[in-house]
């Protein structure tokens, strides 16, 4: 399995923490591709819930946007998104949401708002979204994003969405009733957050990748757990339905509509 | 009440009206921001969960001043080049943002609907957002003392929806992917519908989204106008032109150059279609 992209082992890395039947909240791109890919093999019967109000969807191949056709023509059923976000999400009723973003810190905050100040932005990049809603009230996150000192970041340009806020507890201070962040997968491997101080700390990464490896792309200092486990290389299972799953979506995305004169 | 576009446009939106062109992903129309930059309306408070490419192209073709949103990107491709350039460096001007988060757009659109002052939401805590968008406020619930977050409603001067088909007397069924559709809709001062169909009349349809014909200002039949965004049961979103406008969007000049091409030379969506299917061939 030594050809597999960083990104294929973040992919079939999320999978596997997500189990059957479990309710989650899918994100757009690696996300999708976690969450299709526990479907399609040992999470059958995973309800997948996106933004756009589609429940129980069982796309045959990854949509581009939050709302394309398939997702709808596969749902067990569609419902208008504020009853998403308020029936569903704020009800407490999704069991792992995804988040991505452009920066996290140590506490698993995270910025997907502006790179600069938010009235003179460097970068404007798009914005909450649901994010906010479903770091809050998820009964647990899982967050997907590759590592570099540039995102790895000791302090937040914007804090967008709440991890752990200053960990020892500060969340549960808060209005927030979802869990947080239980774990960030990158491309050297997984961070979760230590059980007292809520700090993310590396516990496990992939049979090719290394503590220093790690360390070099996080911006702040990296606190290492004791033991640290090797995440299983890929099944050949795992990795034949996720190529095959990518193949299918590019071939879908590259089709040429016809446009309706 | 069937009206052309033009006439709806005209006659409904003024320079410096606030309007929602909503649809979430799908449904999204098109055709009517392609007919208001036609009519280079200007000083537009626009509103809109995902601005989507619609927004894009107006904010790059000088129609608005604000801009009231919760996700500002190219989904599934990236940034909407305009926009940021707009929020950058204020190109081709300045350009307010009323942002929120998604499930705080919806519960203003929802307050908006039922004509009450503010939505809530058990939502912005302890986010950099409501500290920057002074729309964004707590109240403490009366009942149990529960901080929550609360936001003006949204009421539009003019919704304008697109879906599947309405009938002659003006009643609007839509199915498929709704977002916030219902709730802008009900929110606005007037409601514009651009249609693929009008029909005699519409199937009986108990939970089918029907916008009865006493909320809708003006109906427009418009075949494809969605289109790049799509219509379910009538064409799929154009996944790969959604892909493509982030070439054509990056560069100011050949932004400017395509927005004058497919849309300001065309002079009407019918005719857009046919630019773009020329071009295609």
């Amino acid at each position: 399995m030594s050809d597999c992209t960083r990104e294929e082992l973040m992919t079939i890395a999320a999978a596997r923490l997500l189990w059957d039947r479990c309710v989650c909240f899918v994100g757009i791109g690696l996300p999708s591709a976690a969450c299709n890919l526990a479907r399609l093999t040992h999470a059958p019967g995973i309800v997948l819930i996106y933004e756009s109000g589609t429940i129980g969807t069982k796309p045959d191949v990854l949509p581009l946007s939050i709302g394309d056709g398939e997702l709808a023509d596969t749902a067990a059923c569609v419902v208008p998104l504020p009853e998403i976000f308020s029936y569903y999400l704020q009800a407490g009723r999704v069991d792992v949401g995804f988040l991505g973003a452009a920066q996290i810190d140590r506490h698993g905050n995270l910025n997907s708002t502006v790179i600069g100040s938010y009235d003179a932005p460097k970068i404007r990049l798009p914005g909450s979204g649901g994010a906010q809603e479903i770091a809050a009230h998820a009964k647990q996150t899982f967050v997907m994003l590759t590592a570099t000192p540039r995102s790895f970041v000791e302090r937040l340009d914007f804090r967008t969405s709440v991890g752990y806020l200053e960990g020892n507890g500060a969340r549960t201070q808060t209005g927030a009733r979802g869990g947080g962040p239980r774990a960030v997968i990158t491309d050297f491997g997984m961070l979760t957050p230590h059980p007292q101080s809520e700090e993310l700390q590396l516990t496990a990464l992939y049979p090719d990748a290394t503590i220093e490896e790690a360390r070099s792309k996080v911006g702040w200092r990296l606190a290492v757990a004791d033991i640290i486990e090797t995440i299983e290389p890929p099944t050949l299972l795992e990795l034949e339905t996720l190529r095959a799953l990518n193949a299918r979506t590019s071939a879908a995305h590259a089709r040429r509509i016809e446009i309706p004169v | 009440m069937p009206l052309s576009l033009a006439d709806a446009i005209e006659r409904f939106v003024p320079d410096g009206a606030s309007i929602a062109l909503e649809g979430f992903t799908h449904l999204i129309p098109f055709a009517a921001g392609h007919e208001i930059i036609r009519q280079r309306r200007r000083d537009l408070h626009l509103i809109r969960m995902t601005p989507d490419l619609v927004y894009d192209q107006m904010i790059g073709m000088g129609c608005a001043r604000k801009l009231t949103f919760s996700w500002g990107g190219n989904p599934g491709v990236g940034s909407l080049h305009r926009l940021r350039d707009a929020v950058e460096h204020q190109w081709p001007q300045p350009l307010q943002l009323d942002e929120h988060s998604h499930a705080g757009m919806a519960a203003a659109f929802c307050a908006g609907a039922a004509r009450l002052p503010f939505g809530v939401l058990r939502g912005y805590i302890d986010t950099d957002l409501a500290t920057h968008n002074p729309n964004i406020r707590r109240v403490t619930c009366p009942f149990s003392s529960e901080s929550l977050a609360a936001v003006p409603a949204l009421n539009p001067d003019v919704t304008i929806l697109h879906a599947q088909r309405a009938d002659r007397e003006g009643n609007v069924a839509i199915h498929g992917i709704l977002g916030a559709a219902r709730e802008a809709a009900l929110a606005a001062k007037t409601l514009i519908v651009t249609v693929e169909e009008i029909v005699d009349s519409l199937p009986p349809a108990m939970n089918g989204i029907v916008l009865p014909h006493w909320i809708v200002g003006a109906v427009v039949h418009c075949r494809g106008g969605a289109y790049p965004s799509y219509a379910q049961g009538h064409y799929a979103r154009d996944n790969a032109f959604y892909r493509r406008w982030d070439a054509i969007s990056r560069d100011r000049e050949v932004f400017i150059a395509w927005m004058e091409r497919h849309v300001l030379a065309t002079p009407d969506h019918r005719a857009f279609l046919e630019s773009l299917r020329a071009e295609a061939a």
